[in-house]
């Protein structure tokens, strides 16, 4: 294998600060990472951890949760909500055996482009080291392809 | 016995205490009205039946089985299919078969490691050639065999196809009552079944909702385990710091448990419309942790946040307690940076 692993980040972005930084980051033209797929919500505080797991098990390699620094929410406290979620669901992932380097979390405001441009960046290097996460086929060994085998095996009987 | 035109009631049981079928026989005089509609027609617990009596049956011959279990091995797995074909209602009857339940922990940690605790390295073993089960075995006499034991334990619906649902570490006996006169209605009267897939005996609000403790703002600033406080009688416990899965467990029981001073467990499962109760309690207890406001500095407001999180024993054994198979990530990652399932 030659070709280099990209993995695929999932970002829940927060509308008033993050979301606003990846914009700035874009029209800043600041070069990143390609491997963020953005999600752009009204507040962190929205995230619900089933969003974060759905993410991991349906094929991301890491989820970036990101929103405003605290005390600057635009719900006031929206952030904080999710620090205490985020806290908890890393002790919860850790004994699921996901590496905390797969689900982070970031504050960075609307002027911070760049904050997030590097953030990304730093996130892809460590997902690349960690190597794909695959949830169906490497930890439920749902194989994908495993359908599609067998479709061929009758094939070939026939 | 079975010739008659009776409908004919199964009731098998995989990865299981067994309890289920007690609450099956624990509805009181009612039994006899079940055994008036209905012929047993497979009932290991209560009754002598063989599995080759069953596959004689024709298909579709058997008109409600109640399954109780997770799916933990290939005899398992086995016996699912065969008594899907042979009956026209699949129920999952009790949390192991509608959600992996108690058996289910086991995906927190590996088959092999399971193994390791139960045949190896257990202070209470006596076995100095560490013996494992394997499925075969030659010995003079020819070759002996047991099923397989799985990696991951599975929900029934993971496995065959399943008409109902009747969730319940065990099902409650007024609601097992209430499912059986649906079905018997349907039955003997033509009354309408509920839709394919449905979950029965249930309640559609949340296990807070039918509880009577009294409820009042809730922010908790460290956690016990059940043995390290007595809680106050008629005060909501997760406001006492003590766990109960009330808020992300669906109704139906009556709140049994946290009437009686333990929180509650959570075996009714997740909340119409939620695919994952753990995630949904891992919200609600974060939404109530009192640490952290939006004065503090970064990692200040981690710290403080940890500080009270780190009082939660085994929180990914707690909030799946019962929901581990049909959680949306169903196991551990085993080769992750902690794949014992332990709290780090």
């Amino acid at each position: 294998m030659t070709e280099q692993f990209e993995p695929v980040i999932v970002g829940f972005l927060c509308n008033w600060c993050s979301y606003r930084a990846a914009d700035l980051a874009g029209t800043a033209r600041i070069k990143y990472a390609p491997n963020l797929r953005s999600i752009r919500t009204m507040c962190t505080g929205r995230v619900d951890p089933q969003f974060i797991l759905k993410a991991l098990r349906d094929g991301a390699d890491g989820v970036l949760v990101a929103g405003c620094h605290p005390g600057e929410c635009h719900y006031v406290n929206g952030n904080i909500k999710a620090t205490r979620r985020f806290v908890l669901l890393r002790k919860v992932l850790n004994q699921l055996g996901v590496e905390d380097e797969r689900v982070q979390l970031l504050w960075a405001s609307a002027s911070e482009g760049i904050r997030l441009a590097e953030k990304v960046d730093e996130m892809t290097e460590a997902l690349r080291a960690l190597g794909p996460l695959n949830w169906e086929e490497k930890v439920l060994h749902r194989n994908n392809g495993h359908e599609a085998a067998e479709a061929i095996a009758v094939l070939e009987e026939v | 016995m079975t010739n008659s035109e009776k409908p004919k009631l199964a009731m098998y049981w995989s990865a299981s205490c067994g309890g289920c079928e007690i609450s099956v026989l624990n509805i009181h005089e009612k039994i006899l009205t079940v055994d008036e509609v209905f012929d047993v027609a497979f009932f290991p617990c209560i009754a002598d039946f063989k599995v080759k009596d069953v596959e004689a049956y024709p298909d579709d011959h058997i008109t409600v089985c109640l399954w109780n279990g997770a799916i933990r091995n290939s005899e398992g797995e086995e016996m699912a299919h065969l008594l899907r074909k042979k009956s026209q209602f699949m129920v999952a009857f009790g949390s192991c078969a509608y959600e992996g339940c108690i058996p289910a922990l086991s995906n927190l940690t590996s088959k092999e490691a399971t193994f390791d605790t139960v045949y190896k390295n257990n202070p209470t073993l006596d076995n100095p050639k560490g013996f494992i089960p394997t499925t075969s075995v030659q010995v003079p006499e020819g070759e002996l065999t047991i099923p397989e034991f799985y990696n991951t334990v599975k929900s029934l619906d993971q496995v065959v196809d399943v008409d109902y649902y009747l969730p319940g570490c065990p099902p409650e006996p007024h609601q097992i009552w209430a499912v059986l006169q649906v079905i018997v209605g349907a039955l003997l009267e033509g009354a309408p079944l509920p839709p394919k897939g449905s979950i029965v005996g249930v309640t559609n609000v949340a296990v807070c909702e039918e509880c009577d403790l009294k409820k009042d703002e809730k922010t908790i600033t460290r956690f016990y385990r059940p043995y390290e406080i007595v809680p106050e009688a008629s005060v909501c416990l997760l406001e006492q710091g003590l766990m109960c899965m009330g808020p992300a467990t669906r109704g139906g029981c009556g709140a049994l448990c946290p009437e009686v001073g333990i929180g509650c467990r959570g075996c009714y499962g997740p909340m119409p419309g939620v695919e994952d109760q753990g995630g949904k309690m891992l919200s609600a207890i974060a939404s109530v942790i009192g640490a952290g406001d939006e004065t503090m500095e970064d990692d200040e407001l981690e710290r403080e946040i940890q500080a009270v999180v780190d009082t939660i024993a085994d929180p990914a054994g707690t909030f799946y307690r019962f929901s581990m198979a049909h959680s949306l990530l169903q196991r551990a990652k085993v080769n992750g940076s902690n794949g014992k399932g332990e709290a780090a």
